[in-house]
This record gives C-alpha cells, structure tokens and sequence, in this order.
C-alpha cells in the first residue's frame, strides 16, 4: 500500500520536475504562501506582546506545530477533498476498476510536491520557535508524538471530507470550512476561542489534541479553561477514534457510490 | 457604425451599446445562478473563517484597546466584511473565462466582436459580481450580526459606491492578469503571485491601519486596498469619502487604462499565434 502510494506520488513528482524552472518557483511560491499566516502573526504581535495570555513566540511554536502536521497531511491526502470532480467527470469509476486501493489513487492523483515549500517554511518557524523559547529538554518528547497525532487528525479531517463529499457532489467547498478552516484554528492558542466553541473542538472533534493540549503539556502552562493534567496525553487516543470513524466513513461512501453512468 | 459626428444616431448607438452591456450584465447573474448551492457553499467556509478571525481580532483589540481607529465591534463588523467581500472581490483570483479562452483561442472570436473586449468581460463580471453579492457576502454578514454584533453601514450610497469603484478596481486588475497568459506559457505563477497580492494587500487578513510603519503605508497606497479596506472604512465611516472615491477611481483609471494598452497588444500577438 505505502509502495502503491510512492510510486504514484513519484509519478507525478517527475511529471512536476520536467519543468524544473517552474517547478523551483511553485515550490517558492507556496512557500511564500503559507509564510504570509506567518506575517499576520508578526504584524499582530507588533502591535501588542501578549495575545490572549501568550507571547509571540509561543504562539509561533503552535503555530509551527500544527502548521507542520497540516501540510503534511495537505501535501499527502489533501487531494482527497477532489473526489467531488472525480465523480463528476465520471473517473472514478476507472480508479474502481485499476488494482490499488481508490484512497490511494484520489489521493495522489496530481499529486503536487511544490507544496515541499509549505513543510520546510513550517518546519524552520517551528525551529526558530523551539530555540527562542529554549523548553526543558523532558518534556520535548512530546514534540513528534504531537505532530504524528495532528498528522492523523488532518489525515482523517480530509478523509471524513472527501465521503462526504459522495453526498455533496455539488457543493464540495463545505468541506473546505472543516479541512482548512481546522488548520486555521489549531494556528492560534485556543484561549482566544470562545469557551463552547474549544469545548467542540476537544469534545466534538478533536482538534485540541493537534497542538493545544500537548502544546500546553510542552509549554508548561496551565490551560486558562481548567482541563485536568491527563487530557494533555489523550492525543493518540484521540486520533485513533477519529481516524477509525473517518475509514468507516470512507467505505461506506465508497460501497453507496453509484456511476452516473456514461 | 454611424458616421461620426452624426447626432442622433449616435445617440442611438450609444442606448443599443448600453442595452447591450445591461443585456451581458443580467445574462451573467443567470448563469452563475445555476450555481446556487456552490455560491452557498462559499457563504458557509466564508462564514466559519470570519468566525475564527474574528476570535483573533477580538482578542488583540481587548489587548489594545482603540488600535487603528477601530473599537471591538469595529473590528469584528471589519472582519465580518472582510469575509463578505471574497465572493464578489473574487480576491481568491479568477472570475473570468478569459484565460481559457486564451488557451483554447476562442479569444480571436472575442476579437472580431465589434464591441470592446475589455467591457464585455467587465459587463460580465458585474453579473458575477452582482449574483455573488447575493449569495456569498449576505450570509457571513448576518451571522456575524447574529453571534458578535456587527454595526449597521454608515451610509448606504456612499458604501455602494466605493463598493463599486472596488469592484472595478478588483476587475481591473484581475484583467490584466488574464491578459499575462498570452505572454506567458504557464500561468500558475502569475496567479499565485496575484492571489497573494490580493488575500494580503486588501486587508482580507488583519486591517491594513495596523500594519506596522512604512510596510503599512505601502499597503494601503496599493491598489488592493481599495478592494476591501477602503469600502470597508466607508461602511464602518472610519474613512472620508471623498478622498477614499478619489483613491479608488485613481487606481481604477490606472488599471483599465493599462488593460486597455494590453488589449490593444494582444490583437497582434493573437495574429501571431492563430492558425
């Protein structure tokens, strides 16, 4: 499965670097991008040294942290929120017939590795994050456990999208708000939210557990919305059950698709 | 075509130019309305994004009380605007057929027309413009009335104009930007350079007035503040109008004045290429 994925994704990493100029700028380009959220967090920060209890760079090192874990999975499922187009245009019936597995196939059809530039621009906030704040080397354990925790989150968010899209042919953007619209939120320490508003989101669905929970766990801070100790190592967890619903969704879109026929 | 200097029908002409554009205008409106549930779809991301930024903005300006002129309600109705306005702005980039046009060289058809490229495709774009206003800008900006409170507009004419002049200026430049695919064999870099232009120079991200020292000076002389921060600073009235009209139609001037230059252009580069 992980070889039927490379392969395909290879595939379309070669299509991108025959053009070898304009693959480098894409790459840039998305880079760039992404680093705008950055400058919106700077030019906030310029007007004021602590939002919602927390100082510029702490909130850059969440902002890192979730931001890495979403352009992974938006660089390796995110075409996953195309199926929409590929029911429309009637080429997932073709995808059903080849012998992979069709998630790998939506996932990595136009597989686009300029957003290469997204990952390195999240990874060296993150850095720069991680020795300004200079944390207890003890608790750092919890740095990979939490990013490989948001990777699965994101990873199932997309999944969970493109099923629903089996019933939203027409309007695939609404799950934009869910896919993005969780990236967005989990850039910013939670206590700037709304207190029903962050108990949906670690209730509901768990984006807490992206960066926020362990992020606070990493931090040593206490969480302004008085959580107990013990939901800073629930992630995993979290991601597991989310991760399971989003593949029973996924088959059950899948096993209810009917062609348009031709 | 009536001979010059020929007064009544030229006059004449000018009513039939003018039904003719109205004519593009309503059959635009029409046919973005088959899309319904897409523009509806819109309003909804739209919608829950300026509830997330609008957590943000409320949390610096409790902060900084007072900062750039606006208190708590101002900036979250500025937010709430901000979101409103990416449908008809199309700040996201596009909104034209022209580029496919240009690629499947339907455009040498657009050319014979006799009547103006550069209006047809703004006649068309109003009806876009018009239909999504319905559609995407309503729904964020009630909600955001419903859950934070937004204030009312100032002054409703003023705001419908420098709307307008924004949507010319936005049209404007997305032209010109149309028009690069003629020179340019790919233009997914053009695009994202202008995507990134529009998202974060029209104020869509924080407020342009608190962009720190010469950055936000140069931010708000360009011309993307005209597409959002400025009808938004005369809907909340933190803006003069006039001045803000003049700066408008300033850039508005500009940039069609270019998009005529460069239609003039690609009537002999489109020579070169047909066949």
């Amino acid at each position: 499965m992980v070889r039927t994925y490379l392969l395909l994704a290879w595939t379309w990493t070669r299509a991108a670097a025959a053009y070898p100029l304009s693959f480098a700028l894409m790459c840039v380009m998305s880079a760039v991008v992404a680093g705008l959220d950055v400058v919106v967090i700077l030019i906030i920060f310029a007007n004021t040294t602590s939002l919602a209890g927390f100082s510029r760079e702490e909130v850059l090192f969440l902002y890192g942290a979730a931001t890495l874990a979403f352009t992974v999975a938006d660089t390796f499922c995110g075409n996953l929120d195309r199926i929409s187009q590929h029911i429309k245009a009637g080429t997932l019936d073709t995808m059903l017939i080849r012998p992979a597995g069709p998630w790998i196939q939506v996932a990595t059809d136009r597989f686009m590795p300029a957003r290469l530039g997204r990952i390195v621009q999240a990874v060296a906030v993150l850095a720069y994050a991680l020795t300004a704040l200079d944390l207890p080397w003890q608790r750092l354990w919890m740095l990979p456990v939490m990013i490989a925790t948001g990777l699965v989150i994101f990873a199932a968010l997309w999944t969970l999208g493109g099923a629903a899209q089996f019933v939203l042919v027409d309007a695939p953007e609404v799950t934009n708000a869910f896919t993005y619209g969780s990236g967005q939120l989990s850039q910013y320490p939670f206590s700037v939210y709304g207190r029903d508003l962050v108990r949906g989101v670690t209730y509901v669905l768990p984006l807490a557990f992206v960066n926020w929970q362990p992020g606070l766990y990493v931090l040593g801070r206490a969480d302004p919305f008085g959580t107990p100790e013990f939901m800073r190592f629930l992630g995993p967890v979290a991601a597991l059950l989310l991760a399971l619903l989003a593949a029973a969704a996924w088959r059950r879109g899948l096993r209810h698709y009917r062609s348009t026929g031709s | 075509m009536p001979a010059p200097g020929h007064g009544l029908s030229s006059c004449r002409h000018a009513a039939e130019v003018t039904i003719l554009y109205l004519k593009l205008i309503h059959y635009s409106f029409r046919r973005h309305a088959t899309y319904v549930g897409a523009g509806l779809a819109g309003a909804f991301t739209n919608s829950v994004f300026g509830v997330l930024r609008a957590y943000i903005l409320i949390a610096l300006w409790q902060a900084r009380p007072g900062l750039g002129g606006y208190d708590v309600t101002a900036a979250v109705t500025f937010c709430f605007l901000t979101q409103a306005m990416i449908g008809p702005m199309q700040l996201f980039g596009g909104g034209l057929t022209l580029p496919e046009r240009i690629r499947s060289g339907d455009i040498a058809l657009d050319l014979v027309r006799p009547a103006s490229l550069q209006l047809w495709c703004l006649a068309e774009d109003l009806g876009r413009a018009a239909f999504l206003l319905l559609v995407r800008s309503l729904p964020p900006t009630l909600l955001g009335a419903a859950l934070f409170g937004i204030t009312a507009p100032a002054d409703v004419p003023t705001l419908a104009v420098a709307f307008l002049l924004g949507l010319l200026v936005s049209f404007a430049w997305r032209y010109l930007v149309a028009l690069s695919v003629c020179w340019l064999a790919d233009d997914r870099g053009v695009a994202t350079a202008s995507m990134l232009l529009m998202t974060f120079f029209s104020g869509l991200m924080l407020p342009l007035n608190i962009f720190p020292g010469w950055f936000g000076e140069l931010a708000r002389a360009l011309p993307f503040a005209a597409m959002v921060q400025v009808p938004s600073d005369v809907y909340l009235g933190t803006a003069d109008p006039l001045p803000a009209f003049a700066f408008q139609a300033t850039w508005a001037l500009v940039l069609l004045a270019l998009g005529v230059l460069a239609t003039r252009a690609i009537r002999h580069k489109v020579v070169i290429q047909g066949g």
